[in-house]
């Protein structure tokens, strides 16, 4: 049986599908069968920063309308075995997600899967509903930033009480913080919140802090997940995250401002 | 120790596998018991396109046939089906009892299909009361002209006909046509032209980009579209079954 886990945020462009290409990539590295889809109907990216937007041929709608089946529309990763993406479509809209369809493609998925990540759509409604719906586990991304940690709250909120879990009064889903684009030199001057900040407010396990990365949209660009990206600190730090989830304990990185050296600091850069 | 050259039992190498495909095929949705009124207006279609109908598997839909016209006569239908050169395999829709007529003339009873042509067809041919294949042939065709760029997440269906579009086609956009779609610009979405089985169908454009093209059914993703023939005039099309990709 699958462990079902929604990347949600509340707040958009906070970076839900960036993390989950790099969590699914991650699991996926690590061994374990791993699908990844994308909830967002009608503004599907999610093929895009996964580089197989050329390869779609059915999409998520057209299996919950048995138009195909899944595994015409899985795409198998290219550079990862273990894993698949199952792209949304683009010409239709969030309605065509029904609550029985998903369930049926997710207890299908469930057989032959370890993890299935579910990238939310932004907001509270319909797409953002379907997608954690039926979840085991919940990333929710935040940016250091006030409006993106009030939306967060909001979402918990609606995990808590509309999700399945909560409707048939099972286990709570296991809810997990990912703090993205954090400057630690900001944090110093007071400009952005900080990890203690935002925890004082959501309360949450800190899965990873990610920093504020040029590489990110180098990834997306190059339809590439950050985590491939082993030299740059976002790609680290996602690493470490995927660790924390599966159990293993790791202190926080790039969350401290980096002390430069002598020699930098007498040479500059 | 014996060398035995046959692999041990149980281990014998696979001589099949079983798969799944899916295939678009011309369905004929009976609106009318009279036999003879088929024969006769199916004939006529039939001499239209000889070559479309010649060992042709068609599906024979019952979804509309109406309560009052009593029995499906299936082995005069069959019979007529064969004669015209068609290979009818299946049904689909209609009642148990003609499920079972069915199966007793050795056709395959098919599940319903969530069919999107369905709502055309029955206000089309309800006056006419005649059966008709629901493929391109015999409908007056119609063009479908666009001059506004087609935008990502927009889907367009010219029923019946050709499409024309003079503007770009965005990624995440999708063009259907039963006919040609000619593409005057760049073609980043998707085309699939003889959407409901037309295999004479083409798609023209100046800037071949797209995601994915097809012609009745038969597709190829980006990917597998060579690099020389992306951003150039193309056209697609079917040769016996084959989709090629030229150069114009």
């Amino acid at each position: 049986m699958a462990r079902i886990i929604v990347i949600t945020s509340g707040k958009g462009g906070v970076g839900k599908t960036t993390t989950s290409a790099a969590l699914s990539m991650g699991l996926a590295q690590r061994g374990h069968r791993t699908v990844v889809i994308d909830f967002d109907v009608g503004l599907r990216n999610l093929d895009l920063i996964m580089g197989c937007e050329r390869r779609v041929v059915y999409d998520f709608v057209n299996v919950i309308n048995h138009e195909a089946n899944l595994n015409q529309a899985l795409i198998r990763d290219k550079r990862c075995d273990n894993l698949y993406v199952l792209p949304a479509s683009q010409t239709r809209d969030k309605e065509a997600l029904t609550k029985e369809g998903v369930g049926r493609v997710l207890e299908e998925l469930s057989q032959g899967y370890d993890f299935i990540v579910c990238d939310s759509p932004a907001g509270i409604e319909h797409g953002a509903t379907m997608a954690m719906y039926f979840a085991d586990d919940a990333v929710v991304v935040t940016n250091p930033e006030v409006s993106s940690v009030r939306d967060s709250d909001r979402m918990l909120g609606i995990l808590a009480s509309k999700s399945r879990r909560a409707e048939t009064n099972a286990e709570p889903i296991r809810e997990f913080l990912l703090l993205t684009r954090y400057d630690p030199q900001r944090v110093e001057t007071g400009e952005m919140l900080s990890v203690k900040d935002v925890q004082d407010i959501l309360s949450l396990n800190l899965l990873g802090v990610i920093p504020e990365s040029k590489a990110v949209l180098t990834a997306s660009n190059s339809g590439v997940p950050v985590i491939l990206d082993r030299e740059s600190d976002a790609g680290q730090a996602y690493a470490d995250a995927v660790c924390r989830f599966l159990g293993e304990d790791l202190p926080h990185r790039f969350i401290q401002v980096e002390k430069k050296g002598f020699f930098n600091r007498l040479f500059g850069g | 120790m014996a060398v035995n050259s046959r692999p041990p039992a149980g281990e014998a190498p696979p001589a099949f596998e079983l798969k799944a495909a899916g295939f678009t095929l011309p369905v004929i949705r009976l609106l009318n018991g009279d036999m003879e009124a088929v024969a006769e207006q199916i004939g006529a279609k039939v001499e239209q396109a000889p070559d479309f109908f010649h060992n042709t598997p068609v599906v024979i839909d019952l979804g509309a046939f109406p309560e009052w016209a009593g029995e499906v006569e299936f082995p005069l239908l069959v019979g007529l089906l064969r004669g015209y050169g068609m290979i009818p395999f299946g049904v689909r829709g209609g009642s148990k009892a003609q499920h079972a007529a069915a199966e007793a003339m050795d056709l395959a009873v098919l599940g319903e299909a969530y069919s999107r042509s369905a709502k055309a067809a029955p206000a089309a041919a309800s006056a006419a009361g005649a059966a008709a294949p629901e493929t391109g042939h015999g409908a007056v065709p119609t063009f479908t002209l666009v001059t506004r760029p087609v935008r990502s997440g927009q889907s367009i269906y010219a029923a019946g006909g050709d499409l024309s579009v003079i503007a770009p086609v965005s990624s995440g956009a999708e063009l259907k046509a039963d006919g040609n779609i000619h593409v005057y610009g760049v073609l980043r979405g998707r085309a699939q032209a003889g959407h409901r089985g037309n295999v004479e169908a083409r798609i023209f454009c100046q800037d071949l980009q797209a995601e994915l093209v097809s012609v009745a059914g038969h597709y190829r993703v980006a990917e597998n579209i060579p690099a020389d023939l992306r951003g150039v005039p193309v056209q697609v099309y079917l040769d016996q079954k084959i989709l090629r990709i030229e150069k114009i």
